[in-house]
């Protein structure tokens, strides 16, 4: 790790991350109303280990495609624990309950942030 | 992308649980309206949520992707009450006048749910907030 290459390292990624997923879901809180909207999220296991989950491998000429395809953003789909008539998939109390964990997650980053750059001003400063 | 997104989308939603709250007050204020014809009786407004999510959105003035907007505002199709009340000066020849189809329970319901979406959409902004400034306070780390 090179202090002055990579002043901040990957907190600086992180904080656009937190912030897309933090939008993600007050987007879900916005349309917990609105018919047939699907909620998202972000899967951040996927984006950073940056690899193609790769799809059910097909050992035979015969297999059907299994219709899965890479999906790079790590945009994944909210699971509904219960389903809803009007084909809405928003819960709003596990919005709430991830919306919160989003914020916090994103302060300890910013928590972070304020480490390595109290860091690097005190050793700019030589103290 | 930027903290202020957040601002705008749950923007959108309040905007669309006030218009919904406006109906609901339209719809109470209305529940004995009555009229002469079945035509013009009175019916419950209902608005219809959409997600804008769709690039026509963005290019017809919507700025906020992700958040929700009312696509129209529509009757609903609950058949009007029809009452004999001949003394009524509104009632028609055969003596009959028609009660909008307001039902007030249902109103009740509709405007605790929307209040309820709305403070929800305004602790997401307090939250948005509060980490902006935090995010303006790393320069003095």
């Amino acid at each position: 790790m090179n202090l002055l290459d990579n002043p901040l390292g990957i907190h600086e990624k992180a904080l656009a991350l937190r912030n897309q997923r933090l939008e993600l879901l007050s987007a879900n809180i916005a349309n917990a109303d609105t018919p047939h909207f699907k909620a998202k999220d972000l899967d951040f296991k996927r984006i950073l280990s940056n690899e193609d989950p790769s799809p059910m491998a097909a050992t035979d000429g015969r297999h059907f495609d299994s219709g899965e395809t890479s999906n790079p953003n790590g945009l994944v789909f909210r699971v509904p624990y219960s389903a809803s008539v009007d084909g809405n998939t928003v819960e709003l109390q596990v919005e709430q309950a991830a919306y919160g964990e989003a914020a916090a997650d994103f302060q300890s980053t910013l928590t972070f942030l304020e480490s390595r750059i109290s860091g690097i001003r005190k050793s700019l400063r030589g103290e | 992308m930027s903290i202020k997104n957040i601002f705008g989308i749950a923007g959108t939603a309040l905007n669309a649980q006030t218009i919904r709250m406006n109906t609901t007050a339209s719809n109470l204020a209305n529940a004995s309206t009555i009229s002469p014809t079945e035509q013009e009786a009175f019916r419950a407004k209902r608005p219809i949520f959409r997600a804008l999510v769709e690039q026509a959105d963005l290019n017809r003035g919507f700025s906020n992707l992700g958040g929700v907007k009312v696509k129209e505002i529509v009757d609903d199709t609950t058949p009007v009450r029809k009452v004999f009340d001949p003394q009524n000066p509104e009632s028609n020849e055969e003596g009959y006048v028609f009660l909008s189809n307001v039902n007030e329970v249902t109103e009740m319901v509709e405007m605790i749910a929307a209040s309820r979406s709305f403070q929800n959409n305004v602790e997401v902004v307090s939250t948005a907030k509060q980490l902006l400034f935090r995010t303006l306070d790393i320069t003095k780390a």
